[in-house]
């Protein structure tokens, strides 16, 4: 076993080497983009030319971003207070980048995670009742998939408070503390997700239940659920799992709509508003976060898919 | 993007006949063109006309979308709207496939070194997931219509240029190349009769289901406040607008949303319609 | 025959939107094999699944009597068949890569039988799966239950798929084409485990499109055709004397022991004249059958036509070496040291199992890797030492047929464009030239006009390799590689093919490099044999020398392995 060990080990260490580069390529990117910004960049971190900067407060941007230095400076200079985690102020709000974004992290993950499992609870209900209900069945759950994957979350989260909170009133239609004031934004986040996780499924079970393997199966006397549970849908999830990477981070893509929308505080509505303000720091700690959170979410779809199939543990 | 073009492979390779669905698609695409290209035909109203003393008239007979909060027609608004959703979502798509055809032959054609280093760069554009590598873009040039426009492409491009890199090698390394080149044929030759005519027309496909995609995003910047601004008829600011009555005036949300969804549903099955067609003809 | 039947079909009948079979009756015997034999398409495996109830949902199945270990099956519930499925009868199936879940270890594969149908505890189960892989010969049992399908050979992992079948000792064991994957050395150790099934007392149903295989276990045989059983009857007096016509076609089909130059196919080429007349038809059929010529059976054995060879070596083969680099970054010699010259006009044949390094010799050759060590000659000239540029022009003398034809076209062509373009000529504008070329290339394999608008994925397997012999003589070749052609296709689609390689380098005095894992072909088509074993020829000469007296101990073996009519 400890040949197993130090392979798992090596390659731990590559994925987390990777993993860091691709961080440090992430905080080159934004580094550069800022200094894209046209005009006077420590105008630009104050908010853009609009926001009537005194000079004094220049003067301290100037100072604090070493906007008078050289670039390769002013580079490695962000490089290592990032490594420390200094973010930068916020000029707009008056305040440390880093534990603002830290406090707004936790609402936005737990929308995205509740999303996340819905959506696949969704997707795997809708995959395995239109795999079974014949041909109905089949063109229904093909459809709602094809129409939830088009539904933009801003239309879909009105729709759902219309319906929902102003003529029900089940619902309320700003998200306050309670689990209540979860229901529509999870819903919101989920209903698209579902659609396109349900339509990987459902291709891949299709094929899975066509396979030889479920006929060998089949005639050693597996029963239908047996045929599923036992080895379809395994083979049916592996390619909506190496998908859930990509759908956390559309999550939190979408958080920025529907944070917006119910009013909750987050990461996405801190982004949006950082954006409207111009407000440099926040904007590039908000994105900085989500590379990061982004990243581990892969690492962790990665890890789920090795542990759903033996065969990626042996290569 | 990524789940429609990883079914897109296997899907809907047993029907062959058109269904009701691509029917339905296939007039709604019809609809939509004409919306684009002569609104005046389907709505010859203004879609700008104030009607103060009508304002906020639900759906009726008169007004089958009802009016905004300036007696505007609903109906007339949307069918206006089309050619901006329309041109927004083709332009960020071209954009996007631009960027996404330049990358992935770069790294699908050349050398081992070239393909890491893009991939890399993929990789890291990668971590900016959806809107936000958009909203980077935006904060940085500013909002608007065409820094929108721009800002949905670049955020497509990823996407664009991993499918392009892939199809690309497995083209290349496909028996039928092998065998062109056994039949004595240059480089030049497999490249222009094989590997780009098997490479390009997956594109087509991929470019009818990024529209649908484009428009929504499109939409959503829009809706934000960071793309077309009210009282232009486009789709997502329509939206932004209503959302101030939602409580009272529904379906001024309502129909823009509609008709967003109905693009790019009708985007999505028509792409897939031509996607099949293409496999068996 | 006291004893009761393991299985009785009477007038077995399905039918999907059309009948699929039509009124098929058999009886099998505990302990006695039946060979159900048939082209695809025959409906040979439609029977063999409605035996198990899993014919489909839209199978409409029907019979007079069906009955498994005397008891009706006829009508059951799902649920009823259940319970018998496993139990009553067990399945193996065609390459156990995928006929056993690839995620699973195989332990708990065959651990399923038992749990679906004992009272077995866990722990008896894995004792019981140890004792199963031990009886089909898997070696070291216990470290390779916890093993997956993909980590195993292919020989081992068809053990274990059949260790899964037996586990609850079934009456009757129904195996669909068991060994059409594997290697020859492999598929006779799998059909010796079949046969000693068979004599502990099992009834055993073996399906397969290939006659050869069948007769060294079948005790009985029944030939299926169009979803009837043709002829049926012991297996040596099926084999010696075939009274249908279907039969007597699949016996002649088989190249095994057939002389040089002999025909295995009934149908032949048809003249330019059948082509214009008979477009409408050639669609549903390979070939079409020509009424002038002689089925085999009546054919005197002709001996071996002359080889109009003067000698002239056309390709050589000096010391060629090529590594290839393993996942885990080490190298090693696919082909290692290998030599041969093919002379003007003959066949070499060169046979190897999976991993002998045939192909990556058959790529040497056609240049489209370079040797690491060594040197391929045409006509004396360089050729794996020149430049793809100076190399270019004389491609046109060396072609290639491959043994995945569809691949090896581009799937955006048709049939016209693929032969147009190998013609040399434009694809958008055809001359009336070019026309008449295709028209010949087209008569001359065999292939109806019709084909012309078609794509390579709308055409059967034996057209798309007709296509592709007719695009590799378009540029006039001296020379023929032929990697694996005829591996991938019926046995009766491979006689044609076979005959028609044979036709074409006869009237062309082509020279040919025959690539195969099947020695039996190998046999039929080849003036020279070179045997390859993980990457070296371990014996070469001529044909008949190699097959009368074998002397590498590994040439015997695969000899011994080789599926002939043991009528």
């Amino acid at each position: 076993m400890p040949r197993v060990l130090a392979r798992s080990l090596r390659r731990l260490t590559a994925r987390l080497a990777g993993a860091v580069f691709v961080l440090w390529m992430v905080a080159t990117v934004t580094f550069f983009a800022v200094r894209l910004i046209p005009g006077d960049p420590a105008q630009a971190v104050l908010g853009g030319p609009g926001s009537q900067a005194s000079p004094e407060a220049l003067a301290a941007v100037t100072a604090e971003y070493g906007f008078d230095q050289p670039v390769i400076v002013q580079y490695l200079a962000q490089l290592g207070r990032l490594a420390t985690g200094d973010l930068g102020t916020s000029y707009a709000l008056n305040m440390d980048v880093a534990p603002l974004v830290l406090s707004q992290l936790g609402g936005t993950l737990l929308l995205a995670v509740l999303a996340l499992t819905l959506a696949w609870l969704i997707a795997l209900g809708l995959a395995t009742w239109s795999t079974r209900g014949g041909t109905v069945a089949s063109r229904v759950g093909s459809s709602l998939e094809i129409v939830a994957a088009a539904l933009p979350h801003f239309w879909l989260a009105t729709s759902l408070i219309v319906v929902f909170s102003i003529w029900l009133g089940v619902f309320p239609p700003i998200s306050t503390g309670g689990v209540a004031g979860l229901v529509l934004p999870v819903l919101t986040l989920a209903i698209p997700l579902a659609g396109f996780l349900g339509q990987v499924m459902r291709e891949s079970l299709l094929s899975a239940l066509e396979s030889p393997f479920v006929l060998s199966a089949r005639a050693r006397g597996e029963s239908e659920r047996g045929v599923r549970w036992i080895h379809a849908l395994r083979h049916a999830s592996l390619p909506a799992i190496s998908l859930s990477g990509w759908a956390f981070g559309s999550l939190i893509s979408g958080a920025v709509v529907v944070e917006t929308i119910f009013a909750r505080p987050g990461l996405g509505r801190t982004l949006l508003n950082a954006v409207t303000l111009r407000d440099v720091p926040v904007v590039i700690g908000v994105v900085m976060i989500v590379a990061v959170a982004y990243i581990l979410m892969t690492l962790l779809t990665d890890a789920a898919s090795r542990l759903v199939d033996p065969r990626l543990r042996l290569a | 993007m990524q789940a429609e073009l990883a079914t897109r492979s296997r899907q809907f390779t047993r029907a062959r006949r058109p269904g009701a669905a691509e029917a339905v698609a296939g007039v709604l695409a019809l609809f939509f063109l004409v919306s684009a290209i002569a609104p005046q035909v389907l709505a010859p109203g203004d879609p700008l006309a104030i009607h103060p003393l009508s304002a906020f008239t639900p759906p009726n007979f008169a007004h089958g979308f009802g009016t905004d909060e300036s007696g505007r027609d609903i109906y007339t608004r949307v069918v206006h709207g089309t050619q901006y959703s329309l041109l927004i979502g083709a332009a960020a798509t071209a954009i996007g496939l631009s960027l996404g055809i330049l990358l992935g032959t770069l790294a699908g054609m050349f050398g081992r070194v070239v393909d890491f280093t893009v991939n890399r760069f993929l990789e890291v554009l990668f971590a900016f997931p959806g809107l936000l590598l958009a909203l980077l873009f935006i904060v940085i040039f500013g909002p608007g219509v065409a820094t929108a426009t721009i800002a949905v492409g670049l955020s497509t491009a990823p996407g664009y240029a991993r499918i392009i890199r892939a199809q690309l090698r497995s083209v290349r390394s496909a028996a039928f190349v092998e065998a062109a080149t056994v039949l004595g044929r240059t480089r030049w030759q497999i490249l222009l009769r094989h590997i780009l005519p098997n490479t390009l027309a997956p594109l087509f496909v991929l470019a009818t289901l990024g529209i649908g995609q484009a428009i929504v995003w499109a939409a959503t910047l829009s809706y934000l406040g960071l793309g077309a601004e009210p009282p232009t008829a486009e789709w997502g600011a329509m939206l932004s607008a209503g959302r101030t009555y939602i409580t009272s005036a529904w379906w001024m949300s309502f129909f823009p949303g509609l008709f967003i969804v109905l693009t790019a549903v009708t985007a999505t099955v028509l792409g897939r319609s031509i996607d099949r067609r293409m496999r068996h003809a | 025959m006291s004893e009761q039947a393991a299985l009785t079909v009477e007038n077995l009948q399905v039918d999907f939107s059309a009948p699929v079979v039509r009124g098929v009756s058999f009886t099998i015997a505990p302990g006695e094999c039946l060979a159900l034999v048939g082209e695809s398409g025959s409906g040979k495996s439609v029977t063999a699944r409605s035996l198990l109830g899993l014919a489909g949902e839209k199978a409409h199945v029907s019979a007079d009597r069906l009955e498994l270990d005397g008891q009706s099956v006829l009508g059951l519930t799902e649920r009823a068949w259940r319970v018998r499925r496993g139990r009553d009868v067990g399945l193996v199936l065609q390459d156990a890569l995928v006929s056993l879940d690839p995620l699973r270890p195989i332990g708990r594969e065959i651990a399923d039988s038992l749990r679906l149908h004992s009272t077995l505890g866990a722990a008896a189960r894995a004792r019981r799966v140890l004792e199963l892989l031990d009886e089909v010969g898997l070696p070291e049992p216990a470290s390779q239950v916890r093993k997956l399908s993909g980590q195993l050979s292919g020989g081992e992992r068809q053990r274990a798929l059949i260790a899964a079948a037996i586990a609850l000792d079934p009456p009757l064991l129904i195996a669909d084409e068991p060994t059409t994957a594997l290697d020859v050395t492999v598929q006779a150790q799998i059909l010796a485990l079949l046969q000693r099934i068979t004599l502990a007392g099992t009834a055993v149903l073996l399906i397969s499109h290939d006659l050869a295989v069948v007769s060294r276990v079948a005790n009985r045989v029944a030939v299926m055709h169009d979803g009837r059983i043709v002829e049926t009857g012991r297996t040596a007096q099926v084999l010696g004397a075939p009274r249908h016509e279907q039969t007597r076609r699949m016996v002649a089909a088989v190249p095994a022991d057939k002389p040089r130059g002999s025909r295995l196919s009934v149908t032949a080429r048809p003249t330019a004249t059948t082509t214009a007349t008979a477009t409408a038809t050639a669609t549903s059929t390979d070939a079409l059958p020509s009424p002038t010529r002689p089925t085999p059976a009546a054919l005197p054995p002709s001996p071996a036509a002359p080889r109009g060879s003067d000698g002239t070596v056309v390709l050589e083969a000096v010391g060629l070496s090529k590594n290839f680099r393993r996942p885990d970054g080490s190298r090693q010699l696919a082909v290692d040291d290998v030599s041969f010259s093919l002379h003007r006009g003959t066949t070499l044949g060169i046979v190897g199992e999976s991993g002998s390094g045939k192909t990556t010799t058959a790529r040497l050759l056609l240049a489209l890797v370079a040797p690491e060590r060594g040197e391929v000659r045409v006509f004396g000239e360089p050729w794996s030492t020149a430049s793809e540029s100076s190399r270019r022009g004389s491609r046109a003398s060396v072609g290639a047929v491959y043994q995945d034809a569809l691949g090896s076209f581009d799937p955006r062509w048709s049939v016209a464009e693929v032969l147009t373009d190998s013609l040399g000529a434009r694809r958008e504008r055809r001359s009336s030239q070019t026309l008449k070329r295709i028209s010949a290339l087209l008569d001359e394999v065999g292939l109806a006009a019709a084909v012309l608008t078609r794509r390579p994925l709308e055409l059967s397997g034996g057209q798309r390799q007709r296509v592709g012999i007719a695009r590799a003589l378009a540029a006039r070749p001296a020379i023929l590689i032929c990697d694996e052609p005829v591996s991938s296709l019926d046995v009766s689609v491979q006689a044609q093919i076979l005959d028609l390689l044979d036709d074409v380098q006869r009237e062309r005095g082509l020279s040919l490099v025959f690539i195969s894992h099947d020695l039996g072909v190998v046999q039929h088509v080849s003036d020279q044999i070179a045997v390859m074993r993980a990457g070296r020829i371990v014996e070469s000469g001529p044909a008949g020398r190699v097959f009368a007296a074998p002397q590498h101990p590994y040439s015997v073996q695969l000899l011994a392995a080789v599926p002939r009519l043991s009528a």
